[in-house]
């Protein structure tokens, strides 16, 4: 930061040069936090939506139990549950595993692919299930194998089908993300429970947290209605 | 008529001198119970405690009649400033917020922050240099937050938590090198399992605990001090201290 930008910060009472800087890494947080667990979470669910549609009972089975116990119980329990969980298991701190799961990045990222991955999963599901039969179909009459057609027809037709309910998801996940200060993350919420905690100041710290998470939903609201009209170009008015 | 005015206003004057006049022979103390070992019910129902003798021997010392009163914390300085008691004796530590609306009298015990870690653990927790690199950990926004930040704060990773109990899982989980806790809690939830140890001396911090009376007694608050500076020199608060605790609280 610029020394006379960090002078003329200074002036204030609460936010100071060294509070905007703990925002500033709390905000770091928070965005590699939700952008790596949406990541994980949407390379995983595009296969395992397509295992959930398939009729064979012990291929759609498991599926469905991860989905069902990711989504029907609270994140905030799967948080505790791994964070805390793991450091019970006997003897894992004598493992290489301990390395990853001492700090809690990890044990908080993987609850959050996991959560993310599982709810991802039923919304591509639902989508490539309401695929209209007439475009298989078509797609059986031109002699296309099953992966030609799940690449062809079925996934993109199901991408466009998806993405408003996707643009959600997203949008959850990175409120979500605030309950990661609970196991000791400084993220955009940490920052501003220190900051509360320092100065006794709920409304300033807060609102201010508050703002900035409404600037990221800015965002990302922004990049999905460009992705939208994207994929959904061929919906549009002739002429417009 | 005028008569009759003059009349009720010399009665009121005189109703109120004797309110002035209150020589304080009746005190009524409240505590909310049980917060042990500060105040709790013995197996007979008896309450007592390292606050209840501690009133108990003021009591004396003033000689006056105490009367406890029994209220729970969240409604403990509304119900002083209600006049349902006069003095709350309940491990009230004293923060600006409280004394803008309560008159505290000088402190009388402040509990210390401890230092807690696994057996193995040989750094010495007031050196800068063997700390380097340690994990903390500590409750956000207690007086053993500030210390450590002000202290180790750059130097070793400071991590903050909500609860007592979260905290004491982590370093039961070696996430944590040592903690930095209120010195009761540590020893009943850390020391009371093996494998734990203290580590360093405990550290006084704060303001520490008084006893609250609302403003305009100021004249109660005197007599309160003079008689806990008494019990602090002549040996009675040491004597009463000694049976609920094998650290200094005194202040």
């Amino acid at each position: 930061m610029p020394d006379f930008i960090a002078q003329w910060l200074n002036q204030n009472e609460i936010f100071t040069a060294m509070t905007i800087m703990q925002y500033w890494d709390g905000l770091v947080n928070t965005v590699q936090l939700v952008f790596l667990s949406l990541v994980i979470g949407l390379v995983f669910a595009v296969p395992l939506a397509i295992l959930r549609t398939s009729k064979n009972p012990l291929v759609s089975g498991p599926v469905w139990l991860y989905t069902y116990l990711f989504r029907g119980t609270p994140l905030l329990i799967q948080l505790y549950i791994i964070y805390y969980g793991i450091a019970q298991i006997p003897g894992i701190q004598e493992t290489f595993w301990w390395e990853i799961f001492r700090e809690p990045f990890y044990p908080a990222l993987l609850a959050f692919a996991l959560n993310t991955c599982a709810y991802t999963t039923e919304i591509i599901r639902g989508a490539i299930v309401s695929t209209p039969a007439g475009e298989i179909e078509a797609a059986k009459a031109y002699g296309m194998n099953w992966w030609l057609r799940m690449r062809r027809i079925v996934l993109p037709s199901a991408a466009r089908r998806a993405v408003q309910a996707y643009s959600n998801e997203v949008i959850f996940m990175l409120h979500s993300s605030a309950i990661a200060s609970v196991v000791t993350i400084v993220d955009l919420t940490g920052a501003a429970r220190n900051i509360y905690s320092r100065f006794y100041a709920p409304f300033d710290a807060f609102i201010f947290v508050a703002l900035l998470y409404m600037a990221l939903t800015f965002i990302l609201v922004f990049a999905f209605r460009k992705l939208e009209n994207h994929l959904l170009r061929h919906q549009r008015p002739v002429g417009s | 008529m005028k008569k009759l005015i003059v009349a009720a206003s010399c009665a009121l004057a005189m109703a109120a001198g004797t309110v002035q006049a209150k020589d304080w022979k009746e005190i009524r103390l409240a505590f909310d119970v049980p917060y042990e070992p500060f105040e709790y019910r013995d197996e007979n129902g008896e309450l007592t405690g390292f606050e209840v003798e501690l009133a108990e021997a003021m009591c004396e010392e003033l000689k006056a009649e105490c009367e406890f009163v029994i209220q729970a914390w969240d409604g403990m300085i509304p119900g002083l400033l209600a006049r349902k008691y006069d003095a709350i004796f309940s491990s009230m530590s004293i923060t600006e917020e409280r004394a803008e609306r309560v008159l505290f009298s000088d402190p009388y015990y402040i509990t210390p922050g401890g230092w807690f870690a696994r057996d193995g653990f040989s750094a010495d927790v007031t050196s800068k240099e063997e700390m380097e690199g340690k994990v903390i950990g500590v409750q956000r926004g207690t007086t053993m937050d500030t210390h450590a930040t002000e202290e180790f704060g750059g130097i070793a990773t400071i991590k903050r938590y909500t609860t007592a109990e979260d905290m004491v899982l982590d370093l039961e989980g070696q996430r944590l090198d040592v903690v930095f806790v209120d010195y009761p809690v540590g020893e009943q939830t850390i020391l009371s399992q093996e494998g734990f140890k203290e580590v360093g001396k405990p550290v006084k911090l704060g303001q520490g605990v008084a006893v609250a009376m609302r403003k305009r007694d100021e004249d109660l608050a005197n007599k309160v001090n003079a008689a806990l500076k008494k019990l602090k020199n002549d040996g009675t608060y040491d004597a009463i201290m000694k049976k609920y605790f094998n650290y200094d609280i005194k202040i």
